[in-house]
């Protein structure tokens, strides 16, 4: 489904993608964790090219993405992103979140409200329909930016941190949203802290850091055997946040 | 002054129409106006290509900006009345030359307040709308602009104010809109100058004030339609957090 193909990135002098070569599976639901400043955001954010990357390629059903001249639009309409902020449009209803691009891109005013209503349903908000996002609380917020991802009925979704701006009891039902489409066979790519997600819901997990996947295993052996000497400081880090300290 | 206004109201409010150029109050309004209208569109087109990511279109629109912001509108006048005559071969009159003046000076500051406004919409607002597919186009209009508008009106109207007032410069080259001819007016009767500047004031004071007090209720109407305030949002989230 997505390939990386010798991918380097920098920001100015600073190297944030380091020969990135790795392949995703249709199907496969993989994490992407490693400390802060590791590139796990900017990988993520190439994929649908809201980064540029300056040599090699990456491919999403056999398309090259950062090709010059490629129907970018058309292809970003079949991966739906999530974001650690929600960036719900406040001026629209969370209905005309749902439809606005459907509509734009050519779907009937009528059909795209219906399956808004769906997604809506599907993520426990269709009550919710006529509200403003700045009535709901931040899960909410990023369960209907879910839905409205899902809008374009895309195969493939990346989260970018999904839950990290949420208060701790809204998590839960973030990620309960995100279960339901791994159950459904969705290509899922997720970058996030929430290891409890990783360990029972991922088939894969990628660690890294300084711009390099330093491991790829799968949860269960990266949680238990992790290899490579950073993924297990970071391991000891995130379960023991104080050890250092003392 | 009661005197002075039976004499004289014709005179001011449309010059010497239709014996000669249409002209007074009448003038000073239609050339506000059409300057608003047509500097609000270029305005808008200016400030989108402020922002964009294409260099080509976005220095040589920055270093216009730049220009015209650098130099005084009097002096635009001026390089319009004598200079563009030269170039198209025949005389720009009074009103074009001071409607092409305000546009052009006018569509450079709507430019930065649109910009301003753009660059005030959170960049994740346009990230998410380009995720889904949306065109720089789609998501900059249906997007970003409804989001900006909504800071940039407070600025537009101290913008347009000015453009009202400013189309007194005209008395320079001699346009006849109303300050011209208030001028006429008071070298006839030479008595009350006080009354007619007076009552010149109040014209523009009446234009700018009721162009404002439409403003604010145009500001009002949206606020009523969308958007509660940032503080509201978060004193919501936080009730049903609670």
């Amino acid at each position: 489904m997505i390939q990386f193909n010798n991918v380097n990135k920098w920001y100015g002098e600073y190297h944030a993608l380091t020969d990135v070569t790795e392949t995703i599976a249709k199907g496969e639901v993989v994490v992407v964790c490693g400390p802060s400043g590791s590139g796990k955001s900017t990988l993520i954010r190439t994929i649908n090219r809201l980064e540029a990357i300056d040599s090699g390629t990456i491919t999403v059903d056999g398309q090259d993405i950062h090709r010059r001249g490629i129907d970018i639009n058309a292809l970003r309409s079949r991966i739906g992103f999530v974001f650690q902020q929600f960036n719900l449009f406040p001026h629209l209803s969370v209905l005309d979140n749902c439809t606005l691009a459907p509509v734009a891109l050519g779907a009937r005013p009528a059909q795209a409200h219906q399956k808004a209503m769906q997604l809506l349903d599907r993520v426990g908000l269709a009550h919710k329909a006529n509200a403003w996002p700045s009535e709901l609380s931040g899960g909410q917020q990023q369960r209907v930016a879910i839905a409205r991802a899902l809008a374009m009925e895309p195969p493939l979704m990346l989260f970018d941190e999904p839950t990290s701006a949420l208060d701790p009891e809204m998590v839960g039902e973030v990620l309960l949203v995100m279960q339901g489409l791994v159950r459904d066979g969705m290509t899922l790519v997720v970058v996030t802290h929430e290891m409890g997600f990783a360990r029972d819901v991922a088939h894969r997990v990628l660690f890294m850091d300084e711009g390099r996947i330093l491991e790829r295993a799968d949860p269960h052996e990266f949680f238990n055997h992790p290899q490579h000497p950073r993924a297990q400081q970071f391991l000891a880090d995130i379960r023991t946040p104080f050890a250092r300290a003392a | 002054m009661i005197e002075l206004i039976q004499t004289y109201w014709v005179y001011f409010l449309i010059g010497q129409y239709p014996q000669g150029p249409l002209g007074g109050v009448v003038a000073t309004v239609l050339l506000a106006a059409l300057a608003l209208l047509l500097a609000a569109p270029i305005g808008l087109l200016l400030g989108l290509a402020r922002v964009s990511a294409q260099a080509w279109l976005r220095r040589p629109v920055t270093w216009f900006v730049y220009l015209v912001r650098g130099i005084p509108l009097l002096l635009m006048v001026f390089w319009i009345y004598f200079y563009l005559p030269t170039v198209t071969g025949h005389k720009t009159d009074q009103f074009s030359t001071m409607l092409i003046a305000l546009v052009v000076f006018d569509g450079v500051y709507v430019a930065e307040i649109v910009r301003a406004g753009i660059q005030g919409v959170p960049r994740g607002q346009y990230e998410a709308a380009r995720a889904l597919g949306l065109t720089h186009a789609r998501a900059m209009r249906r997007v970003v602009l409804p989001q900006a508008l909504r800071s940039m009106l407070p600025s537009l109207v101290n913008q347009f104010v000015s453009t009202i007032k400013a189309t007194s410069l005209g008395y320079i080259i001699g346009l006849t809109e109303a300050s011209f001819i208030a001028t006429q007016i008071n070298s006839q009767v030479f008595v009350h100058p006080a009354g007619v500047y007076l009552l010149l004031s109040l014209m523009y004071f009446v234009l700018c004030f009721g162009l404002s007090r439409f403003a604010y209720w145009l500001e009002k109407r949206q606020a009523r339609r969308a958007l509660p305030r940032p503080e509201a949002s978060s004193a919501n989230a936080a009730a049903s957090a609670a």
